[in-house]
């Protein structure tokens, strides 16, 4: 069953990266675990027949966003969150109020996993229904995309000129003509 | 084959790292980072559900998402470099007062 080592080895590499950047102090080894947890799921699209969105996934977010962050953690050389005082004597840090938080947590997410168990159609293979060739061609992605979906793909084009320049502004500093 | 529902878990899974990240980092860019962990949980859901269905919407409102988050990125970092310029923090419990 190579199908099935693959799918346990990149879920297990998506959620061990993805727990270890939210448990890292140092934003810099954060954003270089997001990339590895972005990557696996690159893996997982392929193996669902989707190969425009792994490699769309690899250039604009391990390609792009990320590169973004990384280059704002080195722009503001702020490494390590700040121990304030307000920070450990936040009521949510207490001891007990975090554990009795991740027991909730960790109660949710089992309950929906058996929830999700539960439902007999869910349960048969992904791809049992559909034919591969339906969903892996990018040709017939692309005419859905500029037919069907044209207002959306404009609007899009509008946002990402509204982003640029906002950003532009925002990050402009104060008395600058 | 996966069966369908271990994708729906698994993205619930990551999706439930990047609510508990928001909640507990006390630091911007790890906040903004949690936030991309959740959009990528979703596209999961989207890419696996348009599998299950033998339809092609599923990766196109992926592709849609994925340029959200690049502008929703962008516009974040750009907050997140006024903020520090201001306070010479990350820290959001620094950033109580709506003006100084």
């Amino acid at each position: 069953m190579p199908e099935t080592v693959t799918f346990f080895l990149f879920a297990a590499l998506a959620i061990g990266a993805s727990t270890l950047v939210i448990a890292q102090r140092n934003p810099m080894y954060s954003v270089l675990l997001l990339i590895a947890s972005f990557g696996a799921l690159s893996g997982l699209y392929i193996q669902l027949e989707a190969p425009f969105v792994a490699v769309a996934q690899i250039i604009i977010y391990a390609g792009a966003i990320m590169v973004l962050f990384l280059f704002v953690v080195m722009l503001l050389n702020a490494p390590k969150e700040d121990g304030a005082d307000w920070d450990r004597l936040h009521p949510l840090r207490q001891p007990g109020v975090a554990r009795w938080g991740t027991l909730l947590a960790v109660l949710l997410i089992v309950q929906l996993a058996s929830a999700l168990m539960a439902v007999r159609e869910y349960n048969t293979p992904v791809g049992a229904q559909s034919d591969a060739a339906t969903v892996n061609s990018v040709a017939a992605m692309g005419r859905s995309i500029f037919t069907r979906h044209t207002f959306a793909f404009e609007a899009t084009s509008i946002l990402i000129l509204v982003a640029m320049v906002g950003a532009v502004v925002l990050a402009r500093r104060e008395g600058d003509q | 084959m996966i069966p369908l529902s271990y994708y729906l878990i698994l993205s619930a899974t990551l999706f439930a790292i990047g609510a508990a990240g928001v909640f507990m980092r006390r630091n911007l860019i790890t906040i903004l980072l949690s936030v991309e962990i959740m959009l990528n949980a979703v596209n999961l859901t989207f890419v696996a559900f348009g599998r299950y269905a033998g339809d092609l919407d599923g990766q196109i409102i992926t592709f849609f998402v994925m340029t959200v988050a690049a502008a929703e990125a962008a516009v974040g970092l750009a907050l997140v470099i006024a903020l520090f310029r201001h306070r010479e923090s990350l820290n959001p419990d620094a950033f109580t007062s709506l003006k100084w």
